[in-house]
């Protein structure tokens, strides 16, 4: 039976670029609701791995994956799965801001339009509030059709956020979402990533052991053994960091590796 | 003693090579300044906007070329209302949708590189035998604009081609990951970010086709009456000029005349597309940050 | 409310890349049109008459029927051949020699005006240069050694139309080199000419190969710009100032009126060009993937 709890499980997963094997025999969990912190040192596939989980990999022929990924005990890899339908339940924050080149308001009603939301007066609505979510509303109420590449960097993100928050997602895919801004943005940006937790599962990627610390309440920690990558340990984050069962875990979370 | 007979020849052989760059340099700004002084001095006395919109008189010693122009702007309608939407959807299918080195794609582009290499004589060998014989449309201002359209594809889908490609990567990946199909991305996302540079892509097309004559000669013809229809002949500048120059003895000025016409106007399209591009390629790298 | 996702289209996807696939299945089957037509116009000549007669024949009377025709297409490939042959002959030494200004030699503000002329060069239409040749260059050339209408006028207008191709693309190699190399040669104390033939040259050796090559490919197809002021004679020329007449001037001559066999004939005489054309432009995507360039 599949725990009502378990929001996202990842089995047996394996990534391949061209043939070249890039991560490997990843098994991993992510509870509904909670933060889960993805850890480890760059190289060992933490974003691959992240990048499966909406199937951005499509995108790109000469990746190939293996093993299965249950959403809500659904299995999102097989063929014939509505990709598209996938993305929008399962949203992506990438390291750096990626607003699209249109307005700032633009930028949230025009998902929203195209996944099916008819009247304009309900997408305006929608965006409002999902910028109100992530604090921007004020900033930018008056300046909704300019473009939104004249944000700051913190805000672009803030932006991105809020495009995603907008569908409506179930869980919430976060790469290093913190690691190209200021440290006044970033800590912007994690407080609202906390300010999620219960109502979105959150799967965030960080370099930052501190912020993983701060937000986490699950850990999983990678590594990587000739070029590979796979998952060394995980568990909850009072767990994890306390006491780690592996050497590895314990010599990374301790600073004297990666 | 050896290196200092060295050096001074070196500084011989780099004196001459300097006063053979400075010559070369004068004879490019000689040759243009004679060719444009040259029409100037031919052309300019019979130029005046009477000699734009009358119509030619004895074979074009005088009069105008009013039916000249029109039939060269229907010409060049013909050329892009076929190649723009052939050129554009194969520079996306090329820019979008093919990333593979095998199949397809390379096949296409190996096609086009072809095309871009044969001679304008064989579109106009192709297009007599095709366009005017074979499907029936004569000599006519149809038959010249699918033989040109054929013609500037090549170039036409390599500037395209290139406008989509420098549309940053991410604007895609953000769209995918939002889950919008590729179609809207393509339309909404896509295509916006990358019109000025399609937009240099057309005019470098227009000015190509402008240029053109020996294409033309013998598929939309020589007919310098005004054309009725896209089945009628109509003229070109460019075969004007010609037919001015060769065939119509005390032709020469008004053959001048047109000449500056046409160079007016190719130049006047290059020039802006330098410009449209530096200023939006500019532009464009500054918003990518 | 956004609405269920499972009322998504499948592929929505699908229709868009057939319609992409099917328009460039369209451009690319051009070319392969082009041939298939040009084969079949030429096709009674080749069939009838066959190759060699083109080759073996003394002249050029494809009108006058039955055995008096002749078909010897000798002379006019030789016209192409030799104007421009002559025309890279004189471009090349002065695209370097532009490229040499526009990088080293010259003042570097008037190297961007340069560039800028020689587009312009670049941009004006073959008719305009060919009827530039008639009315000023080919009087000139007639008051030297008539009759003035010759091989050295075509090769002068076919020299004018394909300069700016071997001057940019020549710029474009120099200016290839690294800077690092550059930069080595001046640490070394290198004079400009040593840094030239040591550090320039061979590596922007490809470079300047390739753009001849591509600027022969030009000239081999240009048409207006040699019939306006070559003569049109048929003839293998003896002397620089003997008018000739080419592949391309034959076609532009004589389609007009060509019946039957004779039409055919410029057809083949069309293929020829293809040929000509396709095996230089074939040497020049050899070299640009040989190792050394690029």
């Amino acid at each position: 039976m599949t725990d009502p709890d378990l929001c996202l499980e990842a089995c047996d997963l394996s990534v391949r670029y061209g043939g070249r094997p890039a991560v490997s025999g990843v098994g991993l969990q992510a509870r509904r609701g909670r933060i889960l912190a993805i850890v480890g040192p760059s190289g060992c596939g933490k974003s691959t791995v992240l990048a499966c989980f909406n199937r951005l990999h499509d995108l790109n022929p000469a990746c190939d994956l293996r093993g299965s990924i249950r959403l809500d005990g659904q299995e999102i890899l097989r063929s014939g799965l509505d990709v598209l339908a996938l993305r929008r339940r399962v949203g992506l924050i990438v390291q750096r801001p990626n607003p699209l080149p249109l307005s700032i308001g633009r930028n949230l009603t025009f998902p929203l339009r195209h996944h099916g939301m008819g009247r304009r007066a309900d997408r305006q609505d929608a965006a409002r509030q999902a910028m109100q979510r992530v604090g921007l509303w004020e900033e930018v109420k008056d300046r909704l059709g300019r473009p939104a590449s004249e944000l700051s960097g913190g805000q672009q993100q803030r932006l991105c956020l809020a495009r995603a928050l907008v569908l409506e997602p179930e869980v919430l895919l976060l790469d290093e979402p913190c690691s190209a801004l200021d440290p006044l943005a970033s800590a912007v940006v994690e407080e609202l990533v906390a300010s999620l937790r219960g109502s979105v599962t959150i799967l965030i990627v960080t370099h930052n052991l501190a912020q993983a610390r701060r937000l986490a309440d699950d850990v999983a920690v990678f590594w990587n053994r000739d070029g590979v990558g796979y998952l060394e340990e995980q568990g909850s984050a009072d767990a994890v960091f306390a006491a780690p069962r592996s050497p590895i875990t314990a010599a990374y979370l301790a600073g004297a590796r990666g | 003693m050896a290196s200092s007979g060295a050096a001074c020849f070196d500084r011989a052989i780099d004196t001459a090579l300097a006063l053979l760059a400075w010559l070369v340099a004068l004879l490019v700004v000689g040759t243009i300044g004679w060719i444009v002084a040259d029409l100037l001095r031919q052309g300019l006395p019979r130029l005046s906007w009477a000699f734009l919109v009358e119509l030619p008189i004895d074979a074009g010693r005088s009069g105008g070329i009013r039916p000249i122009l029109i039939s060269t702007l229907l010409i060049l309608g013909v050329c892009l209302a076929v190649s723009v939407p052939i050129g554009l959807a194969t520079a996306l299918f090329l820019a979008e949708f093919q990333r593979g080195h095998r199949g397809f794609g390379p096949l296409v582009r190996y096609s086009l590189d072809t095309l871009a290499g044969v001679p304008s004589i064989v579109f106009g060998l192709f297009g007599n035998a095709f366009f005017s014989i074979t499907l029936g449309l004569g000599f006519s201002i149809l038959s010249g604009g699918l033989t040109l359209a054929c013609m500037v594809l090549p170039l036409l889908i390599r500037s395209m081609e290139t406008a989509l490609r420098a549309v940053p990567a991410e604007h895609r990946l953000a769209a995918a990951a939002l889950g919008l199909p590729q179609r809207v991305s393509l339309l909404h996302i896509v295509l916006p970010a990358a019109a000025p540079g399609l937009a240099v892509g057309l005019i470098l097309g227009i000015g190509r086709a402008l240029a053109e004559t020996a294409a033309l000669l013998f598929t939309s013809g020589y007919v310098d009456r005004l054309p009725g229809s896209l089945l009628d002949s109509g003229r070109a500048l460019s075969v004007h000029i010609f037919d001015l120059a060769m065939n119509v003895p005390g032709g020469a000025s008004q053959a001048a005349a047109t000449a500056l016409v046409l160079v007016a106007l190719v130049l006047l399209i290059n020039g802006f597309t330098g410009w449209a591009a530096q200023r939006w390629l500019g532009s464009l790298s500054s918003a990518a940050l | 409310m956004l609405k269920p996702s499972s009322s998504f289209h499948r592929h929505p996807d699908r229709p868009l890349l057939w319609t992409l696939r099917l328009l460039s299945a369209v451009a690319a089957l051009i070319v392969a049109l082009i041939l298939l037509f040009v084969l079949r116009e030429a096709w009674p000549a080749l069939h009838q008459l066959g190759p060699l007669r083109f080759l073996h024949d003394p002249g050029w009377h494809p009108a006058a029927g039955g055995a008096d025709a002749q078909y010897g297409l000798l002379p006019m490939l030789a016209g192409t051949l030799l104007s421009s042959g002559g025309a890279v002959l004189l471009a090349a030494p002065l695209g370097l020699g532009s490229a040499l200004f526009a990088t080293s030699y010259g003042p570097p503000r008037l190297g961007g005006l340069h560039r800028q002329l020689l587009q312009v060069l670049g941009g004006i239409p073959s008719v305009v240069v060919g009827f530039w040749g008639l009315v000023v260059l080919t009087p000139l050339i007639r008051q030297w050694h008539p009759p003035g209408q010759s091989l050295l006028a075509g090769i002068l207008c076919l020299t004018v139309m394909i300069l700016p191709t071997t001057a940019l693309l020549s710029e474009q190699a120099v200016r290839e080199v690294p800077a690092e190399s550059l930069q080595a040669a001046a640490a070394l104390g290198l004079s400009r000419r040593a840094t030239l033939e040591g550090v320039v040259l061979p590596v922007a050796r490809g470079g300047l190969l390739s753009a001849v090559i591509l600027a022969s490919g030009r000239a081999l197809g240009e048409t207006m710009a040699v019939l306006m002021v070559a003569g049109n004679v048929i003839q293998v020329p003896a002397a620089v100032f003997d008018p000739v007449r080419t592949l391309t001037a034959n076609i532009a001559l004589e389609l007009g009126y060509a019946l039957d066999l004779h039409r055919a004939v410029l057809f083949v005489g069309g293929l020829v060009l293809m040929g000509v054309v396709a095996v230089v432009m074939a040497l020049a995507a050899s070299l640009q993937r040989s190792p050394g360039h690029g």
